[in-house]
């Protein structure tokens, strides 16, 4: 499977070179083998380490993450030429984005090595919580000077390096959330009084999700950022309504989020500026402040490409402020088409539903909510960026999984697939104490054995 | 907790279904309309990143525009390899100031959307070549154009030259000075390109990219008493009629017109309609063109194609009148009587491009018959193989062949009292000058030198008609007359086209 998700990169390399230049240079051997040799340490570090983790989910991110590096790396001629006509310096991201694969990578394999049990991470449940905590509020509280680029406040600038602690945040907060509701999930599940032919929770219940409520707003408000504190909330409330499994929960999270919405469409004007972009963006796009230009021009670029793409390589995705992060989608949906962008979703959609499918085979509660939490959160993340530049929903600035250039969202997404793998190789494993033989593979699965006949 | 996690899962299923539904909405549904949207830049890009067709000389297959290759997203750039000289020709190719010229009229040839390149195209597809567009191949001599160029640019001066070919109406040169470099506009250097349209459009500049040759117009001068001499001709009066020979005549109560130096036309009371061309006397034609009458003068300017709106050769010509431009219901208006006897010596309202005037000459020398001029002799493939070839048009026969055969002589007569330098040796030429008056000061502004020529004594009838007009007397100041500063360049142009076997 790995040797296919290298192959298909590889091959889109080969392509966006012959597209680009109508020649070939020692570019694409650097960067293929730098990948081949990246993922094939990854598998065997899964070999090693999870022997019996899902195997489709490690080549589904080795997919995701080289188109990703194949789209920055054909942007790159693009950018810079755009930089050096407004007499601006530019790096190339690819190299970048290819060093942070690799730490991203380091993090998988220590994460896989470190973590043996996931039962373990709920011990410190409480103290992940804090730390999450600590991390995402840190940019807000800040000096703009050291945590604000391109409108949010959501960075930690540190000299040449840049990370957004939430993204890890996310991860901490998710441990957390599951090691909580795990030991409260009693309480949810008997407390509480019917009306209108619902189970509702008892108020002091509400606590958790008030205080998720309180701190995706606080988020939103001290850093501008919208995407995240939308994943952060939507993460929660599945994971209580998967905990209590009361669909209660679900329409009290929704009637507390289209308040909140309200709230922050009447307090924040980078939250009114989103909204009538999504509803109407004829009609400011040429406005000053927040115009709808990124957003229209992102659109124009997938339709260009219409269902078969432009070709990679042959399209022109940079005109697309931000093509090779936020709109890296755009970027594809123009040079791959909608067959691209389709393929695209449906890998992601089979990483969500492997994660998930680990999350119903594990045994442990603990280990559920945090595997199906991990996985919703991927899944939510790609529904709203992508929802986002196709002008489904408001466009909220998230980045897109392993696609998207950017380090913190990398690494914090590789520490996640780790995550997963670990929780997906302790449902798998052979338990050898409740069965005296390990389960046979399902058939499809088994290899050809050769049977001898006796002689 | 295994049900809520498979409706998890039904939910994230239903999320990316409603994400390729919108994807569908947006790239198959919609896509037609945001493709086309103004605001696109794409599709736009796409043409410019096309291989775009050549333009060419009319004499030999000399490359005025081509395009070499390059590495950056635009693939092609618009290289013209003798810039300044063809810019009135070719115009230029910018991708932030759009286009014009050759370039502009042509373009849907030049970047192959032309329903005659319709074969090619599809062949283009079939064999998976990237679509490429058709070439131009102007009528433009490059030897004359050359000539012309040269003559104007080695002297500083600021004017246009034309030649037409009589019999066919092409346009053998259309030259511009000062010109410009179309190449800085078509680099794909934005910054370039800015600095150059900055420095060409700049209103206290000499204007480089003011086309003189087929956008400007200029009081014809003396040379508009050629097209009075037709009018008389018309009349029935003939090369002997005799005229005024007065130094000035009373215009009305105040004003008085007088002849070049307050001389008289010649050493009689009176002067034949021949010397007085040949003389170029002011007071004959103003009392000849006030007998004639506006109705008569206005007809023969219109045969001629004065008044003439929305020419295109392809590039657009602006109108050249006899009437005030503003309101443009007045550009073939004579106002009143004191109008009437300026008209007579083509001055006051009247204005004509330079392509106008040469194509006045080159009626004269087709024997009266006027051919619509025009500048692209053929369309060509992508290999320069032959699509579709420019067919003469009359566009009307403005003097009778004998009375053209009379200017003609007189002109010639004209010519033989026409100083200057550049005479050619065994070429009888047929012309007139002009010094024409302008500004509010008439007298204290260096007036414009005009040259309307043709070769009278070419076996098989004249090849060249040219008309040559130099700014506020060029190099000689107030001093200037049409004889002094234009002869010589309309006669290297001439020269050029026969001595290159035309």
């Amino acid at each position: 499977m790995l040797a296919f998700a290298a192959a298909i990169v590889t091959g889109a390399m080969i392509l966006v070179e012959a597209n680009q230049q109508q020649s070939m240079s020692l570019d694409i051997l650097y960067y293929g083998l730098a990948y081949l040799a990246l993922f094939g340490v990854a598998h065997l570090a899964v070999r090693r380490w999870a022997p019996y983790a899902d195997p489709l989910i490690l080549p589904c991110v080795a997919l995701l993450n080289g188109l990703g590096l194949v789209m920055i790396h054909r942007l790159d001629p693009a950018l810079r030429a755009q930089a050096a006509a407004r007499e601006h310096a530019y790096t190339d991201a690819a190299p970048k984005q290819l060093v942070w694969t690799t730490i991203g990578l380091v993090l998988f394999i220590a994460v896989l090595m470190l973590i043996k049990d996931h039962r373990t991470l709920a011990r410190y449940g409480y103290t992940f919580g804090l730390v999450g905590l600590v991390l995402l509020a840190l940019p807000g509280m800040l000096p703009a000077s050291m945590s604000s680029a391109g409108g949010a406040k959501l960075w930690l600038i540190l000299g040449p390096f840049s990370i957004q602690p939430g993204e890890f945040a996310k991860i901490l907060l998710l441990i957390f959330f599951a090691a909580f509701l795990v030991s409260k999930r009693d309480l949810f599940t008997i407390a509480g009084r019917r009306f209108l032919g619902m189970d509702l929770p008892r108020a002091r219940d509400l606590g958790p999700l008030l205080v998720a409520c309180v701190m995706a707003f606080g988020v939103l408000a001290l850093e501008n950022d919208l995407g995240q504190s939308l994943l952060m909330f939507g993460v929660v409330l599945i994971m209580l309504y998967v905990a209590t499994e009361r669909s209660s929960w679900i329409v009290v999270g929704l009637v507390l989020f289209a308040a909140a919405c309200i709230l922050a469409y009447k307090l924040f004007p980078h939250f009114q500026v989103r909204v009538s972009a999504w509803l109407n963006p004829d009609a400011i796009y040429d406005a000053d402040f927040g115009s709808s230009y990124q957003l229209m021009q992102g659109l124009f670029g997938i339709a260009t490409g219409g269902i078969f793409g432009t070709g990679w390589g042959a399209g022109r995705p940079d005109i697309v402020p931000v093509s090779n992060s936020d709109f890296i989608v755009t970027s594809f949906g123009e040079e791959l088409g909608f067959i691209g962008l389709a393929a695209i979703l449906m890998i992601y959609l089979l990483l969500v539903m492997r994660g998930l499918r680990g999350a119903l085979a594990v045994r442990d509660t603990f280990g559920k909510l945090l595997a199906g939490g991990l996985a919703f959160s991927v899944g939510v993340q790609t529904f709203i960026i992508v929802g986002g530049v196709t002008k489904l929903i408001p466009l909220t600035g998230i980045t897109t999984p392993f696609l998207a250039n950017g380090g913190s969202s990398l690494l914090a997404n590789y520490i996640l697939v780790a995550l997963l793998l670990r929780i997906s190789d302790t449902a798998r494993r052979p338990q050898a104490s409740s069965r005296p033989k390990p389960p046979q593979p399902a058939i499809a699965d088994q290899h050809t054995v050769l049977v001898e006949r006796p002689t | 907790m295994n049900t809520p996690l498979r409706r998890v899962g039904l939910a994230m299923m239903v999320m990316i279904v409603l994400l390729l539904a919108n994807a569908t909405y947006v790239q198959v549904i919609k896509a037609d309309d945001y493709r086309k949207d103004p605001r696109n830049q794409r599709v736009l890009l796409d043409e410019y990143a096309r291989q775009r067709g050549q333009i060419i000389a009319g004499d030999n297959k000399t490359q005025l525009a081509n395009v070499t290759g390059t590495t950056d997203r635009l693939r092609y750039l618009r290289t013209y390899p003798n810039g300044a000289l063809y810019a009135p020709v070719t115009g230029y190719y910018s991708t932030i100031y759009s286009s014009n010229g050759i370039e502009h009229a042509e373009d849907d040839v030049l970047n192959g959307s032309d329903d005659r390149l319709f074969v090619r195209r599809l062949s283009d597809l079939i064999t998976g070549r990237d679509p490429r567009g058709g070439s131009v191949q102007t009528s433009i001599n490059t030897a004359a154009q050359q000539a012309a160029y040269t003559a104007l640019t080695s002297r500083g001066l600021t004017g246009a030259v034309v030649a037409i070919d009589p019999k066919t109406g092409q346009i053998l040169a259309s030259v511009s000075t000062p010109s410009y470099d179309p190449n800085r506009l078509a680099s794909h250097d934005g910054t370039e390109q800015k600095k150059a349209w900055t420095e060409y459009t700049d209103p206290n500049g000499p204007q480089p990219m003011l086309n003189r040759a087929v956008t400007a117009t200029y009081p014809p001068g003396s040379t508009f008493k050629l097209v009075v001499t037709a009018a008389a001709l018309a009349d029935g009066k003939n090369k002997d009629t005799q005229l005024t020979a007065a130094p000035t005549i009373d215009i009305n109560k105040n004003t008085k017109l007088e002849n070049y130096n307050g001389s008289t036309c010649g050493s009689g009371q009176t002067a034949s309609l021949q010397d007085a061309l040949a003389l170029s006397c002011n007071t004959a034609f103003a009392q000849l063109a006030h007998d004639l009458g506006p109705d008569k003068l206005r007809d023969q300017a219109a045969k001629f194609g004065i008044g003439q709106n929305g020419l295109q050769v392809p590039l657009p010509v602006s109108r050249s009148c006899i009437g005030p431009t503003v309101p443009s219901d007045n550009c073939m208006t004579i106002a009143d009587s004191d109008a009437l006897y300026s008209t007579g010596i083509g001055q006051r309202d009247v204005s004509l491009t330079p392509l106008e005037n040469a194509e006045i000459a080159a009626t004269i020398a087709n024997g009266g018959q006027r051919m619509q001029p025009n500048m692209v002799k053929a369309i060509l493939g992508p290999d320069l193989s032959p699509v579709e070839t420019t067919k003469p048009v009359v566009a009307g026969q403005a003097m009778s062949s004998d009375d053209a055969a009379t200017l003609r002589d007189m002109m010639i007569k004209s010519e033989q009292h026409t100083g200057g330098e550049g005479q050619l040796s065994g070429v009888t030429i047929a012309s007139k000058t002009g010094t024409a008056e302008h500004g509010t000061d008439p007298r204290h502004t260096p007036p414009h030198a005009w040259y309307v020529a043709f070769d009278a004594s070419t076996p098989g009838g004249p090849k060249v008609a040219v008309a040559v007009i130099v700014e506020n007397g060029g190099d000689r100041g107030l001093g200037a007359t049409g004889g002094k500063v234009a002869a010589p360049i309309g006669r290297a142009v001439i020269g050029a086209i026969l001595g290159g076997g035309g």
